[in-house]
């Protein structure tokens, strides 16, 4: 690199943070930030990937009760089976299940450390201002993306405690395989319809400008339909956010309630 | 008839590099509000000098909107409230009688604070000494019009070649990121043919001497309001976009693809 044209002490082009080793590709592409931010784009996209199709499972819980091998059975309790017999020629029973979930996990975990790493970075290139900043474009959401993961990522341990682990001191009425029941008797107290609610409009904050913001990251950039990224983004969100906001509502509501399945010959008529 | 105009400036002073800043309030009277920014600001500094004050340091050259120099923070906007200009061609008549000023200098830890309102923007010098370069044959000029260039490749660069190199893009993120000035820089030249040689080495070089400097983007946005030139957030998508294929480009450019 050619000298510094000038030479003002301070800064006179000594970096913050010196360019370290770079290690082989494709490690490399996570040592910079803009490799981490795609990183972070790719999971986001995975866990938006994932959070779409729990939603659109959970919708099961409106099917109520079906009919399976001459028995009444919760249809949201058969999808529960379908997935863990996923595949199941090919894999053993649960084990593309556990496939799907090591691959969330990963995701997950790579999101937040990038997410982490990134915060840091620019709190350390940044200096604040004393007179107060006029935003032009930074809106709720792009501002509070942090928050919002955290109150996620919160949400999500309490979530797998309350309905996956059924750990008895959130959930004593839990039983294994009861997806129906479980749900609605969680979801029917009134505390952790709020959590949940509180949870996912975080999310479909994150969303909002996350699923927005990945365009960006992973250099999807198109004048053809670049109008149309903030739409996809807030569709997503809302779209997400109506599903999700739907299941306390109707438990809440006496829509759907707890107890056996039964399918009545009278239905029909 | 011009009107004149009567406002009170807060005035971010620092005697040097380390020296601790302050506020400063000064009154700025009878300003006409043809003037422009630079302009109301030499009419304190005369009062200031005339009072046997030290006048206020701020960064300017062209006055006319095309070098880059000038640009400070006005009411908590890099270049203040109007949209595509710079400090320089801002107009008090945009301000009303009264009012009051709060005048900052950028900040960001890669622009030390030089005195008052002058910063130290060498880094972006450095971004462009990485890459802001093409491997031109030296001799006599070729013909004009010996390289075909697609219109739309001449007008997008032509779009991202407008970067006046202000520093406004950093000043007005939160993050204090480069991403659109750099990203201005790289796609000026990776969209020409003259710039494809280089394209994926000069994105590389480029993007990993921001980051010793300069923030991540976590497109908010802010850089593009602010930019005098209203560079598109575009650039930074392409930029990123040539930045990831580089690490995979120059591997098989050094034969080990
Ligand atoms: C621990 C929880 C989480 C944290 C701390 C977190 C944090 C972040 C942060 C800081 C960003 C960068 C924002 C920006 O570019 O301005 C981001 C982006 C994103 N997040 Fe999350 N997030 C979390 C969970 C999730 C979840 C569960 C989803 C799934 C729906 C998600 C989807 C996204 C997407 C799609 C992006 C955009 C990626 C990009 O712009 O490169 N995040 N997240
Ligand atoms: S991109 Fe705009 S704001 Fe940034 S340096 Fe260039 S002209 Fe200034
Ligand atoms: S003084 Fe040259 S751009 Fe303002």
């Amino acid at each position: 690199m050619a000298a510094p044209t000038l030479a003002r002490g301070k800064s006179a082009q000594r970096p913050i943070r010196p360019k370290r080793r770079e290690l082989p590709f494709p490690l490399n592409l996570y040592q910079t930030a803009v490799g981490k931010k795609w990183v972070m784009a790719v999971t986001g996209l995975m866990l938006l990937g994932f959070v779409v199709f729990h939603a659109l499972g959970n919708l099961k819980l409106y099917l109520g009760a079906v009919e399976h091998n001459g028995e009444a059975v919760w249809d949201i309790d058969l999808y529960g089976e379908f997935l863990r017999e996923l595949l199941v020629p090919l894999f053993p029973r649960t084990y593309f299940l556990w496939l799907l979930r090591f691959g969330l996990m990963g995701a997950f975990a790579l999101h937040i450390h990038s997410a982490f790493t990134l915060t840091r970075m620019n709190q350390s290139s940044n200096s604040r201002y004393q007179s107060k900043r006029d935003w032009l474009a930074a809106n709720f959401a792009s501002r509070s993306m942090r928050v919002t993961g955290v109150i996620v990522s919160l949400y999500i341990v309490f979530h797998l405690a309350d309905l996956t682990w059924g750990l008895s001191a959130i959930s004593p009425d839990w039983e294994r395989g009861e997806i129906y029941n479980n749900l609605i008797l969680s979801l029917g107290r009134w505390w952790v319809a709020l959590i949940y609610i509180g949870a996912n409009i975080a999310l479909c904050i994150h969303i909002f400008h996350g699923a927005w913001s990945m365009f960006q990251s992973l250099g999807l950039n198109n004048p053809r339909w670049n109008s149309l990224r903030r739409s996809v983004a807030a569709g997503l969100a809302g779209a997400i956010l109506l599903m999700n906001l739907s299941f306390p509502i109707a438990i809440l509501a006496g829509v759907v309630e707890a107890g056996e399945p039964e399918v009545s010959l009278e239905s029909n008529e | 008839m011009s009107t004149t105009l009567n406002l009170t400036l807060q005035v971010w002073r620092q005697d040097g590099p380390d020296a601790a800043g302050r506020f400063e309030t000064y009154q700025a009277n009878n300003i006409p509000d043809d003037a422009s920014f630079l302009e109301m600001l030499d009419v304190v500094n005369e009062d200031l000098i005339e009072n046997g004050k030290v006048p206020i340091e701020f960064p300017h050259d062209c006055r006319e909107g095309i070098c880059g120099t000038c640009g400070v923070m006005i009411n908590g906007r890099a270049h203040g409230q109007e949209k595509g200009t710079a400090t320089c061609q801002l107009h008090m008549r945009k301000f009303n009688d009264g009012d009051t000023i709060a005048i900052e200098p950028w900040r960001a830890a890669a622009f030390p604070v030089v005195r008052d309102l002058v910063v130290d923007r060498s880094p972006m010098d450095a971004i462009i000494q990485a890459g802001g370069y093409i491997t031109a044959p030296t001799g006599t000029g070729g013909d004009a019009n010996d390289t075909p260039i697609p219109k739309e490749a001449a007008d997008s660069a032509m779009d991202a070649a407008a970067c006046i190199g202000c520093g406004a893009c950093v000043a007005a993120c939160p993050n204090s990121a480069a991403q659109l000035f750099t990203s201005a820089k790289v796609w000026h030249l990776n969209s020409l043919p003259q710039g494809q040689p280089e394209r994926y080495k000069r994105a590389e070089a480029m993007v990993e001497t921001m980051e010793q400097f300069f923030g991540s983007c976590t497109n908010h946005g802010e850089c593009s309001e602010a930019c005098p030139k209203e560079i598109s957030l575009d650039f930074i998508a392409y930029m990123n976009r040539d930045y990831i294929k580089s690490k995979r480009f120059n591997r098989k450019l050094a034969g080990q693809g």
